[in-house]
């Protein structure tokens, strides 16, 4: 049996297999495509006949891709959505979208806040208003609306009402509307909660063209045998029918993949990862197995969402970056670079442009090219240039860092040959075969998680007792979305006061991760 | 007397957050509550203590409460409406104006948002120039000022006003109330007169957390941004480092707890820690203390240099230490009293920011 890994990027769209025993079998590299089929497809053809594995035997597809923030960060293929929340007369004084900019809003066909809702410990804020909510659904109906976003207050808590909201919904509008519940999306925060939600609803579309691009690409190309997954910006997987659903959970998951092939490649659960593309390089950490993730609220397309992100910091700095000496003698590498067009401009490739790669080739780090076209460079401004890359690294690495002990340095990227063997504060640096499809191994090897949040009153329900009830419905909530039992692990647990209550309410959060049923 | 306006919320909503030093809650809400309104009602008139009549009602509006609560239930829009009613009933005396009554993400945006749905302009003043955990830590306690009568109402349009004895009982109700009402109401505190507003309040709060704010927000164009920062803040580098732990706990309703930091640049090698109690109380930098309450101590993003409240300390972020000096008043011995160091348990006296600094902290 074998695993089939898409990485869909905004150049490449890359294709890896890999057996049972998690071997890499073969990797490739296509260009994307407009429709992101012809890509598939491509790439499909290519890493079989490479392989000559039988079809037959790819049981599991995962497909990882960007098209879902692309078209948040393009406004491009969003389509017209209703927006309801359960809260009045609480939440009144913030309307939805309130400060989303213009050119996106347009998306709001319409929005309603009416009666609904609950409080921190689940008593009922208002009733909720069957009436107002049917009253809703019908105009937006008449309008020939297809997706609604519904969010509730504290239905993070109590969901009762989003679940209610979401069945007259599809009464009043039919079987094949598109319903986006809140409290399935995002978490503790009403306003980024709902920014998710209404994002989710939009990308229905966008979200329908993937999957069934996908599933059309491996059905034409023979590979019938498989289930097909997605993957999601936490590391784990979905499946189709989730993420026709949810494709919101899909915007991060580029740097996750890419942190969590290079860590599956390298053999290490805790490092930092160096990916390196054309014009821009990404660090992130791998902490036990799973990208460490942002502390801070994170903003996609300029609406604040508050979900969980990989912690990435990017700099200027990619194989194709452009190397200038200055008349001080000082080197520049970046941060504007040849791109795409490495294979065009760069020295080594016959262009006119010192790029970061000509560097790399004149001290011999590497074998791409023409060298003999890169000879005539000094060897003093090519040591001036990667001194220069490699305090940018070194900086950038010891900003990632959590203590001052070294760390395991993983570089993975197309654009990974311009770094030294050695830098400060690795200790060790580890280029992993197979470091150019680093993200499409990532997304082959995803876990399934299930993901625990909930505010425990400890005094009611001792610390202790709470925490360890809240794991077991986490790796319950894992189990169910495909995991095997035993390899399910908790990754995550947090356990947060809330001030002004009397007695000791926390928030609780568990994640629990495991291994994919074959 | 100018306008407040939707770009002129962000920077204040930003760098009231700076000198909510660490507490005040998260700005975000705050923000949106102040936007929604003005989005509505137009933008509101700011006014200087000077333009306000001696005997005019002034009244301070803010939220009690969890913000991880009004972060889901935020504001009904109607709760400043039944403030003034109830406020003026019990005065027979129209509001002349609001204030806010701390600097900080959330508080220092509710009165924007009052003063904008009743169409009554803001006064450029607050009554601590900073956040603080307690009701009676305010300039007008030096003053005896008194906080009731204080009104209440919830979103749901319950209401009391009410008064007591002292304010450690203005607390105790208040407290219930808020619990009985979800987590989070509406509240006006300490009405005053113009007079005495002048005579203690913080003046220019809201102009300076907006001029914070916009420094910040452009902050990045600096050649030096560091350098830059600290510049626009008076701020004194206290450390740099990253949250190496985050020890947290609930006691009588509010999250104390101690953040440890490992230095990075050219902290390299040293530790510090920061000591708080909703807001940060105390700095410690290799084991001496360098800031204590009433000075301003405040965490940033080392990267963007937006504050970082204690609610989102976590483990692994990169921040820079800064101390700001306090309002001066805080600093007469009954300020001291009121929030000094040993209000808060902590065994040692209040020495100000820049003595301390140039004792043990210049090397940094």
């Amino acid at each position: 049996m074998y695993k089939l890994g898409i990485d869909v990027g905004g150049t490449n769209t890359d294709a890896v297999l890999i057996d049972e025993n998690r071997n890499v079998i073969a990797d490739i590299k296509c260009p994307t495509s407009g429709d992101i089929y012809d890509g598939i497809l491509a790439a499909l053809r290519t890493v079989l006949s490479v392989s000559g594995v039988d079809k037959r035997q790819i049981r599991q597809a995962m497909l990882g891709t960007t098209q879902c923030t692309n078209a948040i960060v393009e406004r491009r293929n969003l389509a017209p959505i209703g927006i309801l929340r359960l809260g009045a007369p609480a939440t009144l004084g913030i309307p939805p979208m309130v400060d989303w900019s213009d050119d996106i809003r347009q998306i709001c066909a319409g929005s309603a806040v009416i009666g609904g809702g609950f409080e921190y410990d689940g008593k009922e804020l208002a009733p909720f208003d069957r009436e107002a909510a049917r009253a809703f659904f019908l105009e937006m109906k008449e309008k020939g609306v297809q997706s609604i976003a519904i969010s509730s207050v504290f239905s993070t808590v109590r969901s009762d009402h989003e679940a209610e909201a979401a069945a007259l919904c599809r009464e009043v509008m039919g079987e094949d509307v598109h319903i986006s519940v809140s409290s399935e999306i995002g978490s503790m925060g009403l306003i980024e909660r709902e920014n998710a939600t209404i994002l989710n609803a939009a990308l229905w579309k966008v979200a329908q063209r993937f999957t069934e691009g996908f599933a059309q690409s491996l059905a034409d190309e023979g590979i019938t045998n498989a289930a097909v997954y997605l993957s999601q910006n936490d590391g784990t997987l979905m499946t189709m029918e989730h993420a026709r659903r949810y494709p919101i959970l899909t915007v991060a998951c580029g740097p996750t993949n890419s942190i969590r092939g290079a860590s599956y490649l390298s053999h290490l659960h805790n490092a930092i990862v160096i990916d390196v593309g054309g014009t821009t390089t990404d660090f992130g950490v791998i902490q036990n197995g799973f990208p460490r993730e942002s502390s801070v609220a994170v903003t996609i397309g300029g609406v604040r969402t508050n979900f969980r992100m990989p912690d990435v910091v990017s700099i200027g700095l990619g194989g194709g970056s452009i190397v200038r000496l200055r008349p001080d003698g000082t080197v520049t590498v970046g941060p504007d670079s040849v791109g795409y067009e490495i294979t065009k401009k760069a020295l080594v490739f016959g262009g006119d442009v010192l790029t970061a790669t000509d560097i790399a080739v004149r001290l011999g780090m590497y074998q791409l090219g023409d060298p003999s076209r890169v000879s005539h460079i000094s060897e003093e401004l090519a040591r001036k240039a990667l001194a220069a890359m490699r305090a940018m690294v070194e900086d950038a690495i010891d900003s990632m860092k959590v203590s001052s002990a070294d760390m395991d340095v993983i570089r993975v990227g197309g654009g990974s040959i311009i770094l030294p063997e050695q830098l400060a504060g690795a200790a060790q640096v580890i280029k992993p075969e197979h470091f150019g499809c680093a993200n499409a191994i990532g997304s082959a090897i995803s876990k399934v998680s299930g993901t625990f949040e909930q505010l425990i009153n400890y005094d009611e329900l001792p610390r202790d007792k709470a925490l360890e009830q809240a794991k077991a419905q986490a790796v319950d909530l894992a189990v169910a979305a495909g995991a095997i039992r035993d390899t399910v692990e908790i990754i995550e647990a947090e356990d947060v006061p809330l001030a002004y209550y009397p007695g000791h309410t926390n928030r609780v959060k568990i994640k629990a991760a495991g291994d994919l049923a074959n | 007397m100018r306008k407040i306006g939707i770009p002129e919320i962000e920077d204040i909503a930003t760098g009231a957050a700076l000198l909510g030093a660490g507490g005040g809650g998260d700005p975000y809400v705050g923000k949106l509550v102040a936007m929604g309104a003005v989005r509505d009602c137009g933008p509101v008139t700011l006014l200087d203590p000077e333009e306000v009549p001696d005997d005019a009602l002034v009244v301070p509006i803010a939220m009690m409460g969890a913000p991880t609560v009004l972060a889901e239930k935020a504001i009904g829009g109607r709760e400043y409406q039944q403030l003034y009613d109830m406020v003026s009933r019990f005065f027979g005396k129209k509001i002349h104006a609001f204030m806010p009554i701390e600097a900080g993400g959330v508080n220092s945006m509710l009165p924007i948002a009052a003063a904008a749905r009743l169409g009554l302009p803001l006064v450029d003043v607050d009554g601590m120039g900073r956040a603080f955990p307690e009701l009676q830590m305010v300039t007008f306690t030096i003053g005896d000022i008194s906080a009731t009568p204080m009104a209440l109402t919830d979103e749901k349009g319950n209401s009391v006003i009410f008064e007591t004895i002292t304010n450690k009982w203005t607390e105790e109700l208040a407290r219930a109330v808020t619990m009985s009402c979800g987590g989070s109401v509406s509240v006006s505190l300490y009405p005053m007169s113009g007079a005495q507003m002048k005579q203690y309040g913080v003046r220019g709060i809201v102009t300076r957390s907006q001029q914070l704010g916009a420094a910040i927000r452009t902050v990045k164009t600096a050649q030096d941004p560091e350098g830059h920062f600290l510049e626009f803040t008076g701020g004194y580098k206290l450390f740099k480092g990253k949250i190496a732990d985050v020890l947290r706990e609930t006691r009588a309703g509010f999250n104390f707890g101690r953040v440890l930091l490992e230095g990075i640049g050219a902290c390299k090698g040293r530790t510090a820690a920061v000591e708080f109690q909703n807001e940060n109380l105390t700095a410690e930098v290799d084991g001496n203390i360098v800031a204590t309450v009433p000075d301003l101590i405040c965490l940033v993003d080392t990267e963007t240099f937006s504050p970082v409240t204690t609610d989102a300390l976590k483990y692994g972020k990169r921040v820079l230490v800064v101390g700001l000096k306090c309002f001066e008043m805080w600093r007469c011995p009954a300020g001291i009293e009121l929030v000094g160091p040993r209000y808060f348990g902590v065994d040692t006296d209040y020495i100000p920011l820049e003595e301390r600094y140039k004792e043990v902290c210049q090397h940094v």
